[in-house]
């Protein structure tokens, strides 16, 4: 049977090329790995390699012919004693190549004819039934009985990180977990974030679950290729086969006095890849019942923790097992003048403010979205359609920020309910300088968050 | 039916030799065809081809026992046939169809297989490296005598998280076989031309791990090595290094203009160290098979290989809703 040779793509965007030269004649036998051609392309002159093997019947396309369209048809190979097809006669060739960028791969409408917004229907339901026992913890200890009591209840759980066993935790989220589990499950790693991170993530594509801690989160840029390259995307790419159930927790953003390479926030960054789930708490009930959940979580979970936070005390529900859901914002105080839409340590200032704001005679909701990713949105829409108002406080760098995010979905989804500009406020759009008075021009204030309010309100 | 003797090598039966050789001729088959399906237009982006490079993964493949993971590179499509993965299905994911392996999301660089303990397929050079050796991590947890075998290329072995993972898979004894497999050209560098080190496998000195080179293009070499590297993973301790010599006949991917090699020095390892063609003539000459059986069994793979590109050819593209699944567990 008589084969056609086609000419090849020889890169990944070639479309038609210059059959540069034949090195074989009519006539000749061939192999399969024989150069038959030197095809040029727009990046390089490449050698054309035979598949089958047989006699060269007919060349078809001269030498020094320029624009050959891929797939066009330039020699043909026929069997031992064969003759060739007769002009016209029909050569067996390889199907053509499917319609990949053609009108029928054109499928569905691209998501930008905006849908008229549904109702937001957050869940509103309280975290742990009403009176139960409450008991008053620091944030440090509610992650730590986290951890303990995930590790309780499932042995494919351990920790790993720089200092977290012998020296019991650089921040002490991990003191006496080694006494109560051994050096099996609570693991001193070398300072090789990189390393150790990846070596996590193979523990997860092997069965475990492991909590690979972050001395704070500016190390794990060190490592940043494998959370998002090989923890969030292998799932995608193995078509639902490989799941990746980890969680990388630390510190994140500021603490006090560390400049530049110590003091940044991330949520921005990973909260922008499908695949992973944020969490950033700001309560210690939050810190337990998300870390609970994480822990918990199919998924690979980054869980943004904050060192000014660690000490502070909140009251956690004395529960067996307490979790908090993801996606599930939490509104700490309900207001109808301003929505202000935070998480983690900014927090703090909405909170602050919300109390000084109503001293001004001005009601502030006070919503904390408590995980990033999946974000609670529907809980913004609901009270921006209440409150008409909306100011967003973080941590991190302003230019693509968490809250540059939430304006553009009540934008897209709210506009006709904002009776004023939404205003984002962020770290400033420097790197974190050393000087006391100087790191606190940096940081979002609660002044300005009071300011803001006045502005929105226009009162 | 040949006559059947023993083979001049201990370390192989007759009856393995013949399965090496189809092994080994499956994968050359195979990416043969991938090449040309490529030239079709039927597959995009990279493709990595293995010719050349056969050897390496079958002779490790017969030294593994069920349950001992493998994780490698984008050069993949050689060590998924070897550990049993369907043809059809890997050639599927290749041209992009639902019947792939990843349902036509992982393309070329990114298949994997539960059921046979393969876990890709990684496009990122180096990355592989502590994955294998968290793999490996979780087999000792668990406490069974597993083993991981992570390949990676001479390229990859000048990564610093692969001394990352050297210091850690010995500080904690892990079960985990280097196999750098070393086809001297890291895209289009030499190796001279990335390193002053006389050999990639000795610097696993640096952290005691062991390890020697190995002939890469003669199988029952890679077995040899590989059976040693086993045994002393399996009896916990700790590590070893393959340093596996071979050759990769094809370009670095598909649009690779050849330059930095001569034609000459291809033709010289195709001509005179083929691993096939090894294999070939050990069977032949040792009257393990006649012309006979192997062109029997050439039609056989060249069946096989046939059918997976007209099955990856009629799979259908993945629905416009696999955009969106997937994406979380």
């Amino acid at each position: 049977m008589a084969t056609e040779v086609l000419m090849p793509a020889l890169s990944p965007t070639m479309e038609e090329g210059t059959l540069a030269k034949w090195l074989v004649k009519e006539g000749d036998t061939v192999s399969s790995g024989d150069i038959l051609a030197e095809i040029e392309t727009d990046k390089a002159t490449m050698e054309f390699e035979a598949v089958d093997e047989g006699t060269i019947g007919k060349i078809l396309i001269e030498a020094g012919t320029e624009g050959v369209k891929v797939n066009t048809p330039i020699a043909i190979l026929v069997e031992e004693g064969e003759e060739v097809p007769a002009e016209g006669a029909k050569a067996e060739t390889a199907p053509a190549p499917a319609a990949l960028n053609g009108e029928e791969g054109k499928t569905a409408a691209p998501a930008t004819a905006a849908p008229a917004p549904a109702e937001p229907k957050p869940d509103t339901s309280p975290d742990w039934p009403e009176g139960t026992k409450m008991k008053t913890q620091t944030v440090r200890e509610a992650l730590r009985d986290a951890m303990a009591e995930e590790m309780r209840s499932t042995d494919e759980v351990f920790v790993m990180g720089e200092e977290v066993a012998e020296y019991q935790g650089a921040y002490k989220i991990t003191q006496g977990l080694l006494d109560e589990f051994g050096a099996r499950r609570v693991i001193d790693t070398p300072i090789t974030e990189h390393g150790f991170a990846g070596i996590g993530v193979g523990a997860a594509f092997g069965g475990l679950r492991p909590i690979v801690e972050f001395m704070t989160f500016n190390f794990a840029m060190q490592a940043i290729d494998q959370i998002i390259n090989s923890a969030a995307k292998t799932l995608y790419m193995s078509g639902g086969q490989m799941g990746c159930p980890i969680v990388f927790r630390g510190p994140n953003g500021a603490a006090a006095r560390v400049a530049a390479q110590h003091s940044q926030c991330y949520a921005a960054w990973y909260s922008q890849i499908p695949g992973l789930k944020v969490a950033m708490p700001y309560s210690a009930a939050d810190a337990k019942g998300l870390l609970k959940t994480a822990i918990r979580d199919p998924n690979p979970v980054i869980f943004l923790e904050n060192e000014i936070l660690y000490g502070r005390s909140f009251d956690v529900p004395d529960l067996e097992d307490f979790t908090v859901p993801f996606g599930k914002a939490k509104t700490w105080r309900e207001g109808s003048d301003v929505t202000i839409v935070s998480f983690g340590i900014g927090m703090t200032y909405a909170l602050e403010a919300a109390e000084r704001l109503a001293g001004d005679g001005i009601e502030a909701e006070v919503i904390d979205l408590r995980t990033i990713r999946p974000m609670d949105t529907d809980a913004i829409l609901a009270s921006v359609r209440k409150t008409n108002r909306l100011i967003t406080v973080e941590e991190g760098f302003p230019q693509g920020s968490v809250g540059n995010y939430i304006t553009s979905v009540v934008m897209e989804q709210a506009f006709d309910y904002l009776d004023a500009p939404v205003i984002n406020l962020a770290g400033k759009d420097v790197p974190m300088p050393y000087a006391a008075n100087l790191e606190k021009l940096a940081l979002v204030t609660t002044d300005e968050v009071v300011e803001a309010a006045h502005k929105v309100t226009y009162r | 039916m040949a006559t059947r003797k023993s083979t001049a090598k201990p370390n192989a039966s007759a009856e393995e030799l013949m399965g090496y050789y189809r092994d080994m001729l499956l994968i050359r088959r195979f990416e043969e065809k991938a090449g040309q399906l490529y030239g079709m237009g039927l597959i995009g982006g990279f493709c990595h081809l293995y010719i050349g490079q056969e050897a390496v993964v079958v002779g490790l493949e017969a030294t593994a026992k069920e349950g001992d993971k493998r994780i490698t590179t984008y050069r993949d499509h050689g060590h998924m046939l070897a550990c049993g993965m369907d043809p059809k299905g890997v050639m599927a994911e290749l041209t992009g169809r639902e019947g792939g392996l990843s349902k036509g999301k992982g393309g070329s660089m990114h298949m994997f297989s539960k059921e046979k303990h393969f876990y890709g397929g990684h496009g990122i050079v180096g990355a592989n490296v502590p994955l294998g050796a968290g793999l490996a991590f979780s087999d000792m947890y668990k406490g069974n005598d597993n083993v991981t075998f992570t390949y990676f290329g001479d390229g990859a072995a000048n990564q610093g998280q692969v001394y990352e993972t050297y210091n850690m898979a010995m500080l904690w004894t892990l079960p985990v076989i280097f196999v750098i497999e070393n086809n001297k050209y890291a895209m289009g560098t030499s190796v001279q031309r990335a390193t002053k080190s006389p050999s990639l496998w000795e610097r696993g000195a640096a952290y005691g791990i062991k390890g020697e080179e190995v002939d890469g293009m003669d199988v029952l070499a890679v077995k040899a090595a590989g059976e040693k590297a086993v045994a002393h993973c399996r009896a916990g301790k700790g590590p070893y290094i393959l340093e596996i010599m071979t050759y990769r006949y094809r370009g670095h991917s598909m649009s690779d203009p050849a330059k930095y090699r001569t034609r000459d020095e291809v033709q010289k390892m195709r001509t005179e160290r083929d691993a096939i063609e090894h294999v070939r003539e050990l069977l032949l000459q040792g009257k393990h098979a006649s012309e006979d059986d192997l062109k029997e069994i050439d039609k056989e793979i060249k069946a096989i290989v046939n059918e997976a590109a007209e099955f990856s050819k009629e799979s259908p593209e993945p629905a416009p809703e696999e955009l969106w699944t997937d994406i979380y567990a």
